[in-house]
């Protein structure tokens, strides 16, 4: 089974304008929306909710109040600066608190308690029979969305064995903190979606890094490059002498915008020019994953 | 006053929105800009910034004394993220996976752990012109959270400027929540598409958990649709402004110009943002 992962350095690159195209062309797969934080693509397929699981995350203290002498050591040894002082009472922040289990150990009364939170849901999502798609949710202020894109992950896999596909799609987080990392490790092939703003170049090159630092092939795809030739043009310099493949350019295309209103991946406009580029930069990429 | 600015998601023009008001601002009011986009921060592309001050960013990491370990394994049992196993002939620190809590050391009975500073990132400070500074935080390439980058920078807030801009990371998860923290107003921009309203809704439903009032700037608008006017208005949020979707706005972006300087009539939409903001916040 292979593994194929579309990521960015930052969002609104086009990323999912990429992924759902990918996802439309391919037949069978299973995708992955390891977006987790604002997860799009299962908007574009509209698939059939199958099954949903909790997903529980870190841990996070609490204090029991009338057990608790307010000798403040708790405050002192977070290192995450999560126990606040305030109206006389020790209390924990739940958005800062990692679960680290410091003050716990460290509290002389026994009044503080780790307790597991319910951090967000995953799904199993059947768009057709040939497409299948894993996505989730996680509740704002969520610190544990690597764990939760593991999960994601984890199941598209299961289900890919389980009903014999031999493709999974991860679309990937942005950034290139946890949450993206744990969508790269252990996939065949990154496909990196690119502009050509100033700023895209400067994501583009720490995204790189990132994936050479998780050692995976890769190939660079520039979004709208015709919005700005010049800046295309360093971006095409940049790969060229840092050796990285440019496995294709999408031209700017208004149909994007309607198909993004439609919800309707932009491969399945017939005479989009972004959709034409996008078939071409698929079979490209099918090649790498044979 | 210290406002935060956010979007559900990356790519809506959250740097558009955070360079202009900088800019547009400074002209009248001693302004602060931090980027707490620490994994991709790039307002300082927009600007000529006089680095002034650089720090690095540490956390502490427990280094095993093999010879002293008795390999008891309590640091392993402790330690909440898998970070550090006891192997029969080695104690073993997985550097990304710690999260510089200090539990091992605390627990260890022969006291065989120390802890030594690694650097997880750096806070850049300087100066934009005189009405206008500037911080940012950059995370190191291969490390997981930026949430201790962003806690540092903002201790560089400058309580004596009238107005801190802070440019948090995309989504909902805890960086963007350490960028809302003791905060006034939350400046939420969006695109009008559907995905753009259903990743504003969680930025809503973030802001609205931490008690933080909020307004809307909607980025890219075509005129097309009014899907955020309408989910505005139902959810009782102000919509600051409405930047179009216009090609000479896209190439001053893609340039790395703020397109208040270029086109003047900006200037005046970018401060009246402001002045509804005072009204909202007293
Ligand atoms: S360490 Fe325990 S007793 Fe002391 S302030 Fe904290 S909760 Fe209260
Ligand atoms: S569990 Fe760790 S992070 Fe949470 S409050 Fe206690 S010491 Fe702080
Ligand atoms: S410092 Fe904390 S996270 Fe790191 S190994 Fe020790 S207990 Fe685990
Ligand atoms: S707690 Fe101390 S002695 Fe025990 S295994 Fe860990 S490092 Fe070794």
């Amino acid at each position: 089974m292979k593994q194929l992962a579309i990521v960015s350095g930052k969002g609104g690159t086009g990323k999912t304008t990429l992924s759902s195209s990918f996802g439309a062309l391919l037949s069978p797969v299973v995708l992955a929306d390891c977006d987790v934080d604002a997860a799009n693509l299962n908007l574009m397929f509209n698939g059939k909710l199958e099954e949903k699981y909790d997903y529980y995350g870190g841990k996070k203290a609490i204090i029991v109040q009338n057990k608790c002498d307010k000798c403040g050591i708790c405050k002192k040894i977070c290192r995450f600066e999560a126990i606040s002082f305030e109206n006389e009472v020790y209390e924990v922040d739940q958005y800062a608190c990692e679960g680290c289990n410091a003050c716990v150990i460290a509290c002389p009364q026994n009044a503080i308690s780790l307790e597991t939170a319910l951090s967000g849901e995953y799904y199993y999502s059947v768009i057709d029979e040939q497409k299948e798609i894993v996505h989730a949710n996680l509740n704002p202020g969520e610190e544990t969305s690597g764990g939760l894109v593991a999960e994601v992950r984890k199941l598209a896999l299961k289900k890919a064995e389980e009903k014999g596909k031999d493709i999974v799609l991860i679309d990937g987080a942005p950034g290139i903190g946890c949450p993206a990392t744990s969508s790269i490790t252990a996939t065949n092939y990154v496909v990196i979606v690119t502009d050509p703003t100033s700023s895209g170049l400067h994501d583009l090159k720490r995204i790189v890094e990132t994936v050479r630092h998780f050692r995976r092939d890769f190939g660079v795809v520039i979004n709208k490059y015709d919005l700005n030739p010049d800046v295309s043009k360093q971006i095409e310099n940049y790969c060229l002498s840092d050796n990285i493949e440019i496995l294709g350019k999408i031209p700017f295309d208004e149909l994007v915008e309607k198909s993004n209103l439609e919800m309707k991946p932009i491969v399945l406009y017939e005479n989009s020019m972004a959709g034409k580029a996008i078939k071409e930069i698929f079979e490209k990429v099918m090649r790498k994953l044979k | 006053m210290k406002i935060t600015i956010l979007s559900g998601k990356g790519g809506t023009g959250k740097t558009t929105v955070s360079t202009n008001l900088a800019y547009t601002l400074s002209k009248k009011y001693k302004v602060q800009l931090l980027d707490a986009d620490v994994e991709e921060p790039n307002d300082h592309l927009f600007f000529n910034v006089n680095v002034e001050k650089e720090e690095s960013v540490d956390i502490l990491l427990p280094v095993v004394d093999n010879d002293a370990c008795i390999r008891c394994g309590e640091c392993a049992k402790a330690c909440q993220f898998g970070a550090i196993t006891s192997f029969p002939n080695a104690t073993v620190v997985f550097k990304n996976l710690c999260h510089g809590c200090g539990v091992c050391s605390m627990v260890c009975p022969v006291n065989a752990i120390t802890e030594v500073p690694k650097s997880i990132g750096k806070i850049v400070l300087g100066k934009i012109n005189d009405n206008l500074k500037f911080g940012m935080g950059l995370l190191n390439i291969g490390e997981p959270s930026g949430v201790r980058i962003i806690r540092q920078l903002k201790k560089h807030i400058d309580e004596n400027v009238d107005v801190v801009l802070i440019d948090s990371q995309p989504g909902t998860s805890c960086p963007v929540v350490e960028s809302l923290r003791n905060i006034d107003f939350a400046i939420l921009v969006t695109e009008p598409t559907t995905f753009g309203l259903h990743d504003l809704s969680l930025a809503v439903d973030l802001v609205r958990e931490m008690k933080i009032p909020s307004g809307i700037v909607i980025n890219r608008d075509t005129g097309n649709t009014n899907l955020i006017d309408e989910y505005a208005k139902k959810e009782n949020i102000p919509i600051l402004l409405k930047i179009p979707f216009d090609r000479e706005i896209a190439k001053l972006y893609s340039e790395g110009k703020i397109f208040s300087e270029y086109l003047p009539e900006w200037e005046e939409k970018f401060a009246n943002v402001f002045d509804t903001i005072k009204g909202m916040v007293k």
